[in-house]
Parts: structure tokens; C-alpha cells; sequence
């Protein structure tokens, strides 16, 4: 009975994936009609174009054997605006953790100071209200005119969109470090660094992993659209260099790619957050 | 006489005999096509001579008499005893040390692109000892952008933003040197597949059209051409600015009736039965320019040997893929994922001209794109009445001042001579956009002869 139970979900995952692939089968089942056109137009246009209709959306299998090919060869380089998936991803993961880590390095002592003295946290309130909303791409043309660096721009939207949430929690986690806590460091007259660390620390690192956790998944969300408006590499140059070519294949396999990642950024993240939880 | 002629020959005729124009008689076209890896540097050889001979013999009539009084061999050798031909040749082909050697150049994946794209893989920039990278960039703002920035040393762009960047229009002003126009035609309206029998102009109220940019040719094309029609193209229809690559995407979804844009969007909407070419622009203006190549003027003064060097390489290559017969080869070049990352058949399609328009036939236009680089101060003027015209610049225009500034025509001569082209003797010169004559001497009377114009 318990081992059923066990699988039941993930049957039900593959029941789900199945019914969505027969689905996606059914709807672009390949419509057989004559060709209307001469041979010597035919070889000029596309295979639906020469039946007198509009190129169709790919079937799953075409999908499969786009992915098989990416698997094939995901690290081929053939010059600078042609490189394989996994040159790319790496591109895209490098620039992410680049920028992640930067703003993490503001943002963590930062939130520190905020969390710990409320004056500061009023005086630095209405910028943090203001600047959170803005969308990190609104920033890309003003990154761009002074940075005067593509990638360095890139990097910087990342480092803007990943601030907001991490420092936000990390206030928030270092404010509502229980009173007692404090009372009895204080009551043992442990020194302001030991209770920032040894006390405040491991109280609020619980929050500030959700706030990190938080910051990735954004960050990856936006590193697709920065690089689709700058362009050079990156997934989402990939993404942007097959939207060209009208590839849905190719902008498929990349979605999924880019799924797969965020997923696994978020893994990463999930286990350093459940190392740092303890039992109230 | 073309540059590319041989000088010695007293029967070149001076009329174009063949096909492509390149050579006197469709038995020499051939023969050039059949020997289709013609020795480039004997190519740069003769070019040499063709200057030579040019500068002694200034008319060809008089070089002709001269030919047929001596003889080609004669003619040769008495020539070299008082000039130095051979050396004259390896001058040309060496130029001073070069700067920086790699360079980075931007380019949007158009066809218009061609010279700038091609002489990567196929080795024009090379031969200049230059080690260059084409970066495909994603719409003409950013490529604006990283040439200010100096992530690019040089770049594609349509031939009126330079005039806009210099008038302050849509960006900030800043010196910018255009010697270059790369493409002439090459542009198309192409309209949804569901309009198949509104192939008249007149029908088109309340269509929805694409063009790639506010500061275009495209745009000043398309308004000119239903203006002709008698719809006014801010009233009766509407016009956006899109990024080419989504262009079809929006056809297919029936978001936009159609566009006018560079090929080859136009080609792939019939590749993939989404549209069908109603009208080519060179039906519009035989022979109007549409993109160019672009640097900022702190290059050309910082680096003046690397930018000869990449000014020739792209002149050289301009000069290549004028010739008909060269084009099926470029367009195997330039379609890979690498640079326009298209289906070879469609880049074929579009610089060989023979093509398929969406409606079942196939046509044979050999002009539907050319490339000459020389840019004429007129098109320049031409450019600013239709900015005017329709109001994206206000008030008095120094025309003749503003052309001059920005489109480097002395400049372009002077290199198109160095590379072995033949620049015209004039930079302006007057003609037809529909049947209306233009004159580069009067745009306000040109102007005020519209109809339909919002000044």
C-alpha cells in the first residue's frame, strides 16, 4: 500500500506528459494535399508553401530529433554568432551568478545595517520602495549609454533585479531575530560583532536563503530577455538568433533548456536553504 | 571603361553588352563565369593598370587611338619605361602598418548586409591582414549603441540615421562618417496572403504596415508610394516600427497587413506561404540606396591605415558581389546560422533574383538588389525633403550643408579610386522616384509639389 502511494505521483507526472504530447500529435498531425503549384516553384518555397498554405507548427517528433541534435553536439563552435546550446547556457549561467553574487555581496551587509538600526531603515525606505518596482530591463538603454559595455550592462541588470529581494529579506530577517535572544547575548555581554554573528547570523539566515532563492529564479528569468536585447551570446541570444530564422524547434528545445536550469538553480538553492533551517 | 577592364583592350566597349553589365559581350560574360575563381590578385593588377592608363589617357577615345596605333604589347612596354608599373602594383597592394589588426563590426541579419557579412568567410578582410569578427546585433538602436561605445569599430546601418544622428533627430548628435552606401534596391512590399486580390494601392484603407525603422528608407518608401496612390500614410493607414526577424511572425498572426522591409523577410514570408511580394522598391526607385556602412569619425582619424584596410575590404567585396555570377556563391556563404541563419534557397533567391512571389510564378528580376557604394550627396537631399516632408525634422534645412557634412562622397571617391573603382565625376546628380522627377537643386519646389505631406 505505502510503495503504491509512492509511485502514484510520479505516474501520474508521466500520464500528464504523455496526454500532453498525444495532444501537441494530434493537432499538428501532417495534413496530406496536393501540391498546386509547378516544380520549379516548389523547390523555390517551403514544403506548406507549396501546397498553398501557411508552414505548420512542428510535431513532437520533429522536437525529439532537434533535442537529440543539441544532445549530439551541445558545445560546437562554429564562429561568433554560431555557437552550440551548452556554450550558450554557460554564457547565460556565468553572467547570472556573476551579477547574483555581486548583488549578493551588497545586499546581505546592507540588509545587516537596515535590519539593525531603524533609523536607517526609514531614512533608506522611499529609494527601496522606489527602485524596487522598476523593471531591471527599463534600465538596459541607461546601462548601455554609461557602463558602455554590453556584457558589463548585462551583468548589471542581473546585479539590480537580485538586490531588491535579498536585501529586503535580510532586513526583515534581521529585525524579527527574536527580542530574547538578544537579551540573553546581551545578559552574557557577548561583544556586538560576536552577537552579529554567532546570534543574528544563524537566526535570520533562513530568510535571507528564501530572499536568495527568491533573487535567482528572478535573475534567470530576466538574464533570457537582457540577452535578447543586447544580443552576442547567451541563451537567450540563442532564442532570439532562432526567432529570426523561424525555428520553433530550435526556440522549443531552448525553452526547455532554459526550464531545466532555472529548475536546477532553484534545487541548488532549496538545499542550502534546508542547511541553514533549524527546529524552533 | 569599368575598373575592372582590361585597359589594353582598344575594342572594350564603353556600353554595357551583357547580362550583368560587367563585360562587353555575353561571350566574355561566360567565359568570366567558367573561370569563376579569377585570380584576385591579378584582378588588383589590372585595376592598377586600368589607373594608369586612365590617369595618361583621360578619354577613351584617345586611349583607343593610341591602342590601335601601337598595339596592346607596345602600348605595355612603352608605358612601363616611364612608369613603374610593378611597383605601382605592389603599392597598391600594400598600404601603411595597420593600428589594430582584429576588429569588431555589427551587422542587423539582412541581406542589405551583404559586403559586410561575406568578406568574413570569404576572405576579403583577410587579405587586407585584418582579422575581423561580424557580430550579429539585434535591432539599430543597440548597434548605435556599441558604436558609441567602441565595443564595434564599425557597423551596418540604414543610410538615414547618420542624418538623423547629425540633425539631432531620435538620438544625440555625434560626428558620424558615412562612406559607404552598401546595397542599392533589395527592398519589397509584401502583403498577407489573405489580400491576394487587393493587389491595388487604393484598396488599402485601414492596413496595418511594418516597417523596420522610423529613420529609414523603408518607411520614406512606403509613405511615398501610397502618398502616390492618394492614401495618406497617417490617416488612412497605420505605421509601425518593427524589428525585421518578427516581422513575419506578426504577418502570420495577422497582426500587421504587411510591410516593406529588407530582404530577406520578404522572401521568407513566401518561403513559408505567409505573404506574396507585391511590388519591388526598385519598381518604386531604380536604384535607390538603402543601407551603409558607418563608423564613428574617432576611428577614421585614430586609425586611418586600419580603416583604409577595412574600407577597401568592403569596397572590394561591394565590387564582387555586383557581378551576377558571383552571387549564388555568396549566398552560400552568408546563410548559415553564423551570419543571416537562413535557408540557403531563400538568400539565393533574393541576390540572384530569380524568385518565387507567393502567388504561384516565378520571377526574373536580376536587379532586384545591386550593390554600388558610392554615396551621392542627392540621396542625401532626397532623404531630408521626406523627413521633412513628413515632419520628422521642422524648419529651414541647409540641404546641400547637411548632405555634404554626412554623406562622405569625396571621401568615397577617393578610396573607390585607391580600391580601383570607378567613382562618378559628380556627387549629385538628379532622378525618377514613380515618374516624378527629382532635382537635387530645388527640394523646397520639390517639396511643395506633394499632395500629401504633413509640412
Amino acid at each position: 500500500m505505502n510503495r503504491l502511494s509512492h509511485w502514484r505521483a510520479p505516474l501520474l507526472s508521466l500520464i500528464v506528459l504523455l496526454l500532453l504530447i498525444g495532444i501537441w500529435h494530434a493537432l499538428t498531425l501532417p495534413t496530406t494535399s496536393k501540391q498546386t503549384v509547378n516544380a520549379e516553384y516548389a523547390a523555390l518555397v517551403g514544403a506548406a508553401a507549396a501546397t498553398g498554405q501557411k508552414s505548420t507548427f512542428p510535431t513532437p517528433a520533429d522536437f525529439g530529433a532537434k533535442i537529440w541534435q543539441h544532445l549530439k553536439e551541445p558545445f560546437y563552435d562554429r564562429g561568433s554568432n554560431d555557437k552550440g546550446i551548452g556554450i550558450q547556457l554557460g554564457y547565460s549561467v556565468g553572467r547570472v551568478l556573476i551579477g547574483y553574487l555581486l548583488a549578493a555581496l551588497m545586499a546581505i551587509p546592507l540588509g545587516f545595517l537596515i535590519g539593525m538600526s531603524p533609523t536607517v531603515y526609514r531614512a533608506l525606505d522611499p529609494f527601496i520602495q522606489v527602485l524596487k518596482p522598476i523593471s531591471p530591463l527599463a534600465w538596459m538603454p541607461l546601462a548601455l549609454f554609461t557602463l558602455k559595455d554590453s556584457s558589463i550592462s548585462a551583468i548589471f541588470v542581473i546585479f539590480i533585479c537580485s538586490l531588491w529581494p535579498m536585501l529586503i529579506n535580510t532586513a526583515f530577517g534581521v529585525a524579527s531575530v527574536r527580542r530574547e535572544w538578544l537579551n540573553v547575548a546581551r545578559t552574557l555581554e557577548v561583544g556586538p560583532l560576536r552577537t552579529a554573528f554567532r546570534v543574528i547570523l544563524p537566526a535570520a539566515a533562513p530568510t535571507i536563503m528564501t530572499g536568495m532563492r527568491i533573487s535567482i529564479g528572478i535573475a534567470w528569468l530576466v538574464i533570457v530577455a537582457a540577452e535578447m536585447l543586447v544580443g552576442g551570446t547567451g541563451i537567450g541570444y540563442f532564442v532570439w538568433n532562432e526567432w529570426n530564422n523561424l525555428s520553433i524547434t530550435n526556440i522549443l528545445t531552448a525553452i526547455l533548456a532554459i526550464g531545466l536550469v532555472g529548475m536546477l538553480l532553484d534545487l541548488m538553492l532549496a538545499r542550502l536553504t534546508r542547511l541553514v533551517t533549524f527546529p524552533e | 571603361m569599368s575598373a575592372f577592364n582590361d585597359p589594353f583592350d582598344a575594342s572594350t566597349s564603353l556600353t554595357r553588352g551583357c547580362s550583368c553589365g560587367r563585360h562587353h559581350s555575353e561571350a566574355d560574360h561566360h567565359r568570366d563565369l567558367a573561370g569563376q575563381t579569377a585570380d584576385n590578385e591579378a584582378l588588383g593588377n589590372r585595376v592598377v593598370e586600368a589607373a594608369v592608363m586612365r590617369a595618361i589617357f583621360p578619354h577613351d577615345d584617345t586611349r583607343r587611338r593610341f591602342l590601335n596605333a601601337v598595339g596592346a604589347g607596345t602600348a605595355m612596354a612603352a608605358i612601363s619605361t616611364f612608369f613603374p608599373l610593378g611597383m605601382a602594383k605592389e603599392a597598391f597592394a600594400q598600404s601603411g602598418k595597420l593600428e589594430k589588426k582584429s576588429l569588431k563590426v555589427g551587422f542587423i541579419p539582412i541581406t542589405c548586409a551583404t559586403p559586410i557579412i561575406m568578406s568574413q568567410p570569404m576572405g576579403f578582410y583577410a587579405r587586407q591582414g585584418l582579422d575581423v569578427e561580424v557580430v550579429k546585433t539585434a535591432g539599430w538602436a543597440v548597434v548605435r549603441d556599441k558604436t558609441i561605445n567602441k565595443e564595434y569599430d564599425a557597423a551596418h546601418m540604414l543610410s538615414p540615421m547618420p542624418l538623423a544622428i547629425t540633425l539631432g533627430a531620435g538620438a544625440n548628435a555625434l560626428p558620424y562618417t558615412m562612406p559607404a552606401v552598401e546595397n542599392i534596391n533589395g527592398q519589397a512590399i509584401t502583403l498577407a496572403i489573405k489580400h491576394k486580390d487587393k493587389r491595388d494601392p487604393k484598396s488599402w484603407k485601414g492596413f496595418k504596415f511594418a516597417v523596420p525603422f522610423d529613420y529609414s528608407m523603408h518607411n520614406y518608401l512606403l509613405r511615398y508610394f501610397v502618398a502616390e496612390h492618394g492614401i495618406d500614410p497617417d490617416r488612412d493607414i497605420q505605421i509601425r516600427s518593427v524589428p525585421p526577424p518578427e516581422m513575419v511572425a506578426n504577418l502570420r498572426a495577422n497582426n500587421i497587413d504587411g510591410f516593406l522591409a529588407p530582404d530577406p523577410v520578404n522572401q521568407r514570408a513566401v518561403y513559408d506561404g505567409v505573404g506574396y511580394i507585391h511590388t519591388l522598391t526598385k519598381d518604386i526607385w531604380a536604384g535607390h540606396p538603402c543601407c551603409a556602412f558607418a563608423a564613428s569619425k574617432e576611428f577614421v582619424t585614430t586609425m586611418p591605415n586600419t580603416y583604409r584596410a577595412l574600407l577597401k575590404a568592403i569596397m572590394e567585396a561591394t565590387a564582387f558581389a555586383s557581378k551576377q555570377e558571383n552571387r549564388k556563391k555568396i549566398a552560400e556563404a552568408i546563410a548559415p546560422a553564423n551570419y543571416l541563419n537562413q535557408p540557403v534557397t531563400v538568400v539565393e533567391q533574393v541576390l540572384t533574383g530569380t524568385f518565387a512571389d507567393g502567388l504561384g510564378n516565378v520571377r526574373k528580376e536580376p536587379n532586384r538588389i545591386d550593390f554600388d557604394p558610392f554615396p551621392w550627396h542627392s540621396f542625401a537631399v532626397w532623404i531630408l525633403t521626406q523627413m521633412k516632408r513628413w515632419g520628422q525634422i521642422k524648419g529651414d534645412v541647409d540641404y546641400d550643408k547637411v548632405a555634404r557634412e554626412v554623406f562622405l562622397a569625396t571621401d568615397a571617391a577617393k578610396l573607390m579610386k585607391e580600391v580601383g573603382l570607378k567613382p562618378p565625376a559628380t556627387t549629385s546628380k538628379s532622378f525618377k522616384v514613380m515618374g516624378r522627377e527629382f532635382d537635387p537643386a530645388k527640394p523646397e519646389a520639390y517639396l511643395a509639389g506633394f499632395a500629401i505631406k504633413r509640412s
